[in-house]
């Protein structure tokens, strides 16, 4: 019945890109002024564009993404990452420059929706554990995490430390087998016609 | 015993999955050209239709220009997704206002004046400032384009239930003190998240005794504190409010519809999972200092010190004023501005103008200051003139644009320059988002009229 429409998520070993900086909204995550494009393509090359580029441009050297010390598929944020816009293309953004996780102590919803809904992990962690993983990556770029979603861990690997998130069950089904909701509601065409028939008041 | 949103919600649900989420059913849909052709483009490549054509609106707000609105849009991408939108309608069967449509206007301004936004419903948009329908008693949410495209197939979306706050603001208000304040100060003292996870509904007093233009400010910045929405009871304002518009029930229909939306209101002694309770005799006219709308203060008041910010904060903190060009411990008041944008789906509706238009009646602008009035929508247009504000703004040295989002998000050519203070009636404050290196200072209409006469911040 279903497709798979998204890569399947496994577990990942990777280092990270350390971003402590609070409240990071969606429109540092990709300014509005790129969201013409009527494709899910290509936003990677604008993530962060304007801490990331200067105005010709130019990479700036002293933002983390220019930094060639620190890479990985795990992008590590202060609290509230994704606040403001339900824009998706962040989601894109973080995405296809190739992050499959992102590691904060709070998230904004609309955002961890649209990462869910596109294949990418939001993975919340105490404030201890984040700023561990800060510690862990400045002392050492190389410093790597572990993130599995079956067992629903993730492993400072520096520390050895690991702490549990929560995730519910049917989106973890989703991740691990590379599903989306829309076969889900197709499949339930019925139930919604029988809610439509039998509603107390209908608009 | 239920709250308002218990009952709501209850009244949508399909199913629910499992250790997971709810499938809810969702009554209006509205799509702008912004965040939704990768949701048409899916529903080709699936090969599907849109499941309930007539509960889909598509208006084109976000990205087009606010003068000369009757020429093809300059900007080729932008006039290329505006043309995708008009496409996707043609081709889905669905309903477009699109540019010159007197109908037209930004997606939530035109769904409240029309009376297409009822008590009761479930209302989404892929935005995030859909919380704005909550005004009317109406479970309202932004959705990403992922979601749209499962409205579109299915008229249905699969959400996880949020907890509940309700937010009293007892008391009553000083004078020059209004809806936008009470949002600043809320979200100020809340935090940009503090109210993620949740669903609130605003109650008491002083919210009762808000217009209903004044009601959807207030929800339309529930998304800024992190909830999902806000929603505010239905009454005797809502009921008057929607009494004609076009969209409204009509008749026999206009009495059933009464009958139920009565119902709607937390029954006395419903649990809320958290409450909180506002003085606003306390709230002074507000303006933010920073780079997120929780970063706000009265317009007599100081920026915070360093030592008042906690450890993990201070690199975000810093990193905010130095955007800015403001200093820890500063005082904004008497400070020169260069921008003042009046507009947006926060404040882009004719109480806004009215407001604005009282304050600068027989003075004039400031010649320092460049001042973008956008209202929300052609009937708001429309309703300014037939007020006569546009004579008393024109003799003040300010004139209208053409409706849509304009300088709230700078995606058109509505941008303000790099390092310009911008005191704008928008939601949102961020690092650029009125265009790079702009400086935003968020603050109601009238805060704004007072800037833009005397060229400073300014008490109103």
């Amino acid at each position: 019945m279903k497709q798979e429409k998204m890569e399947k998520f496994q577990t990942i070993t990777s280092t990270y890109v350390p971003l402590p900086i609070e409240n990071v909204d969606t429109d540092q995550i990709i300014p509005a002024r790129f969201l013409k494009a009527t494709t899910r393509d290509g936003f990677g090359d604008n993530l962060f564009a304007d801490w990331r580029y200067d105005k010709e441009g130019n990479p700036k050297p002293d933002f983390v993404l220019n930094d060639p010390t620190y890479s990985g598929e795990v992008l590590v944020a202060g609290k509230n990452f994704g606040s403001g816009s339900s824009r998706e293309h962040a989601a894109w953004a973080i995405g296809s420059y190739g992050f499959r996780v992102v590691v904060s102590s709070f998230f904004a919803d609309i955002f961890q929706n649209n990462a869910l809904n596109n294949g990418i992990l939001p993975v919340v962690v105490s404030d201890q554990f984040l700023g561990e993983l800060f510690a862990s990556s400045g002392a050492n770029p190389q410093a790597t995490v572990t993130v599995n979603l079956e067992e629903q861990t993730i492993t400072n690997n520096e520390t050895g430390k690991s702490e549990s998130f929560g995730i519910n069950s049917y989106k973890k089904g989703c991740l691990l087998n590379g599903l989306d909701d829309i076969d889900f509601l197709l499949s339930n065409k019925d139930k919604i016609e029988a809610f439509e028939q039998n509603r107390a008041y209908s608009y | 015993m239920k709250t308002l949103f218990d009952k709501i919600w209850d009244a949508h649900v399909v199913t629910t999955v499992a250790d997971g989420p709810t499938q809810l059913y969702i009554d209006r849909h509205l799509c702008h050209e912004v965040t939704s052709p990768q949701a048409f483009a899916g529903l080709r490549a699936r090969g599907l239709e849109v499941y309930r054509p007539g509960r889909t609106t598509l208006t084109a707000d976000h990205n087009i220009p606010t003068i000369g609105q009757d020429q093809p849009i300059r900007d080729k991408v932008s006039r290329f997704q505006v043309d995708t939108l008009a496409k996707n309608a043609r081709d889905f069967r669905l309903t477009y206002y699109g540019l010159n449509n007197p109908m037209n206007g930004i997606v939530h301004v035109i769904g409240p004046e029309n009376g297409y936004t009822q008590p009761g419903m479930t209302i989404v948009c892929g935005d995030s400032h859909t919380s704005t329908h909550g005004a009317f008693g109406a479970i309202a949410f932004g959705i990403g384009t992922s979601e749209v495209e499962m409205v579109l197939a299915s008229q249905c979306i699969l959400q996880t239930r949020p907890k509940t706050m309700r937010i009293n603001f007892e008391g009553k208000l000083k004078e020059h003190v209004g809806a936008k304040d009470m949002a600043l100060y809320m979200i100020a003292q809340l935090t940009t998240g503090g109210a993620t996870g949740y669903f609130v509904e605003y109650a008491g007093e002083a919210v009762r005794n808000l217009t209903m233009e004044e009601r959807m400010t207030l929800c339309n910045l529930s998304i800024e504190m992190g909830a999902r929405g806000g929603l505010i009871a239905p009454d005797e304002t809502t009921f008057s409010y929607i009494k004609g518009r076009e969209f409204a029930p009509k008749g026999e229909r206009w009495e059933q519809a009464m009958a139920y939306w009565q119902t709607l209101h937390s029954d006395e002694g419903a649990q809320f999972d958290k409450e909180v309770t506002f003085d606003v005799s306390q709230i002074g006219a507000m303006i933010t200092y920073g780079t997120n709308p929780g970063m706000g203060m009265p317009i007599d008041g100081t920026i915070p010190r360093l030592d008042e910010i906690d450890e993990a904060g201070k690199i975000s903190f810093e990193k905010s004023l130095k955007y800015m060009g403001f200093a820890p411990g500063e005082k904004l008041e008497g400070k020169q501005i260069d921008y003042v944008f009046l507009g947006s789906c926060t404040n882009g509706r004719i109480e806004d103008f009215r407001l604005f238009t009282s304050y600068v009646k027989g003075k004039k602008k400031a010649d320092n200051v460049t001042a973008w009035l956008v209202p929300g929508s052609w009937k708001v247009r429309k309703q300014i003139e037939e007020e006569g504000l546009d004579k008393i703004l024109e003799e003040a040295g300010f004139a209208l644009r053409q409706p849509g989002c304009s300088a709230c998000l700078a995606m058109n050519d509505d941008k303000i320059p790099a390092g310009k203070y911008a005191v704008s009636t928008s939601n949102r404050n961020f690092e650029g988002r009125q265009g790079p290196g702009a400086r935003t200072i968020l603050a109601g209409p009238l805060v704004a009229a007072a800037a833009a006469v005397s060229g400073k911040i300014t008490q109103p």
